[in-house]
């Protein structure tokens, strides 16, 4: 039998991790093939390399999003459904020194969060964002997201997303540009370009410490266990079928023209 | 920065106005607010006294915005509160049950419109059962029930320092005729009078780099398992327990030895005092109890002065929301209870002393 090498491996592992998460409560609660943690390591680098853990406050949603709730060494505060939005941005204007970040699934941000996340964007609050599009509630079993794919099937919708029922992907990065004012940051990234993900996630921070307007970052995600796909349908589906409905780069961007 | 109140000032103002002055005099911070009437001029006075003291505001996008920024207020450090009513009342009670979970210490001011669904926008008594328990738990909080415009100044001061104390979610529970009539009221500095101001504490973002220095404060409101969630009820609701002897309040008048309490809580309270007074100098043998707080309620001091009594005459501008708190204090008494129950409309003092009169001459079963 051949001398396991896991070990070597896991101390690696741990060298890898961002200073920012928090190794007590490693490995983290996620599935295998899911795209939070990579996330959750653009974020917990770009908090690294901003030197901020002193500042941050870090709220969660619920659905997925939930299991980061002791991820960070970072205060962190997990709310209710769609409710983290409305929290940040009551911490934040309550003690405007501190850089808040709101995390939180499709669900959580585009349908029952929905209007806060309109709301906050009208008013340009200077906070940041982040929110997870796999396409489905995955927490839940799988149902219908606003961020289904057309013909996707889903616990809700079994025989696929027929957009004459159920409405096309809600493209919410193209909603934001459009209604925050011309401090806001905007931006879709994905799992699939790590280091243009951290890119977006940095200077989605970086603009909320400069109190230009919101901050707002999506990133197309993955959930094998919900798609039921192995390791290769799950990259290709990110990469292909999400990448085609929605656009990954910046979208809008303090002192810029709109980009895409 | 200028001072709040100089001195004891003598005023004549509206309910909704002395909310707003008892909340600046209890170093209240910061106000997340959604229009709904009657509380609406809450956020008028707010936004007209507060900035002279450097004190926040913001109109959210609805009750649940306003009620989670008002959360998030206070983890950052600040005494926010929030006010509502009716339909308002409903959404609100998202934001307060996590409040009740994460124990946060935040103050709502109710001021109770008719029910159910949009009914009327000046005043009831309905949504007492919903501020004592509307949440998806076992309502772990504390409810102020005023009658008057000194109780709305004195409780809402008291209501911020409870909630701070004990980090349990607090109310005030007024009603439209409160909010929208002016009364006379005596405003003051509470320092002066010797109420010491608890001070607020914040939940994250204390001193230090997290992990090096202290800590990281992890709030959350999920558990994994059962009986990970049973320990922490258990904790909270046995410290709730032990607390609520000393927060309980009442008023009671001539219990001993009377043929009948009358019973009232709020504004109804100054109508059931007025007909016990009148009935008992005519001689009647009449009582009189309000709670002042609901939860917790004060079902010890009720049940001492039902024992020396032989009925109950309960009022309400309810339908039996005060009647059920009164029958679970009151379980195993043998004494009858006898209800006047008018859901969504004032009750006078006239009505009250009829119906006791009717009862105590016999004329009436009840």
């Amino acid at each position: 039998m051949p001398a396991r090498r896991e070990p070597e491996r896991i101390v690696s592992s741990v060298e890898n991790m961002p200073r920012s998460w928090r190794r007590e409560t490693k490995p983290h609660k996620f599935c295998p093939g899911c795209g939070h943690p990579i996330i959750l390591k653009a974020l917990g680098e770009a908090i690294d390399e901003l030197a901020i853990l002193d500042r941050v406050v870090y709220g969660c949603d619920i659905g997925c999003s939930l299991l980061s709730w002791d991820f960070f060494n970072v205060d962190s505060i997990q709310t209710h459904h769609g409710r983290t939005t409305p929290v940040i941005v009551g911490l934040k204007r309550a003690r405007p020194e501190a850089i808040g970040i709101a995390y939180m699934g499709d669900g959580g941000g585009y349908a029952i969060g929905a209007q806060h996340l309109v709301n906050a964007a009208a008013r340009d609050d200077k906070i940041t964002i982040i929110l997870c599009n796999n396409t489905v509630y995955a927490m839940t079993g799988g149902q219908l997201a606003p961020t289904t794919l057309p013909d996707q099937a889903t616990e809700t919708t079994p025989h696929g997303r027929d957009i004459n029922l159920t409405g096309p992907p809600t493209l919410g990065p193209e909603m934001l540009a459009a209604i925050t004012g011309p401090g806001a940051y905007v931006a879709r990234g994905t799992i699939l370009n790590y280091p243009q993900l951290k890119k977006i996630i940095y200077r989605a921070l970086v603009n909320q410490m400069e109190g230009r307007g919101l901050s707002f970052v999506e990133v197309l995600s993955s959930c094998p266990t919900n798609w039921g796909t192995n390791a290769r349908e799950t990259l290709d589906y990110v990469k292909n079928k999400m990448g085609k409905v929605f656009p990954v780069g910046e979208i809008k961007v303090p002192g810029q023209k709109e980009v895409q | 920065m200028a001072k709040i109140v100089e001195g004891e000032q003598r005023r004549f103002i509206t309910g909704n106005e002395v909310v707003v002055w008892g909340a600046l005099a209890a170093g209240g911070d910061l106000m997340y607010g959604y229009p709904i009437t009657p509380q609406n001029e809450i956020m008028h006075y707010w936004t007209r006294l507060a900035p002279r003291f450097g004190k926040g505001f913001l109109q959210t996008e609805d009750e649940l915005s306003a009620g989670f920024a008002t959360l998030g207020g206070v983890m950052a450090g600040k005494k926010a509160f929030s006010g509502t009513s009716g339909p308002g009342n409903v959404l609100m009670q998202e934001p307060i049950s996590m409040a009740e979970m994460m124990r946060i210490p935040a103050v709502w001011i109710i001021q109770q419109r008719g029910g159910p669904s949009t009914a009327t926008v000046i005043y009831s008594q309905q949504e007492t059962r919903l501020t004592c328990f509307g949440g998806n738990g076992e309502g772990l909080r504390i409810v102020y029930s005023t009658a008057s415009h000194q109780d709305l100044f004195d409780y809402t001061i008291k209501a911020l320092n409870t909630a701070w104390r004990y980090r349990f979610p607090t109310f005030v529970l007024g009603d439209g005729y409160q909010a929208k009539m002016r009364e006379a009221v005596t405003l003051y500095n509470p320092e002066e009078r010797g109420i010491e101001i608890v001070p607020s504490e914040p939940l994250v973002l204390q001193p230090g780099t997290p992990a090096r220095d202290r800590p990281p404060a992890h709030h959350r409101n999920t558990f994994n398992i059962e009986e990970e969630l049973l320990a922490v009820l258990e904790e909270q609701i046995e410290e709730y327990e032990s607390l609520a002897p000393q927060i309980a309040e009442w008023e009671e008048a001539g219990a001993e030895d009377s043929q009948l309490i009358l019973v009232a809580h709020g504004v109804v309270s100054r109508a059931a005092r007025e007909a016990r007074d009148a009935l008992a100098r005519q001689d009647f043998p009449v009582g009189y109890f309000r709670p002042i707080t609901l939860r917790p309620f004060p079902a010890a001091a009720l049940r001492r002065a039902a024992q020396k009594s032989r009925g109950l005459l309960v009022m309400e501008s309810a339908h039996g929301q005060l009647v059920s708190l009164v029958k679970e204090a009151l379980y195993g008494l043998k004494l009858p209870i006898y209800t006047l129950l008018r859901p969504g409309v004032g009750i006078t003092t006239e009505e009250a002393q009829e119906k006791a009169r009717a009862l105590l001459t016999g004329k009436e079963e009840g």
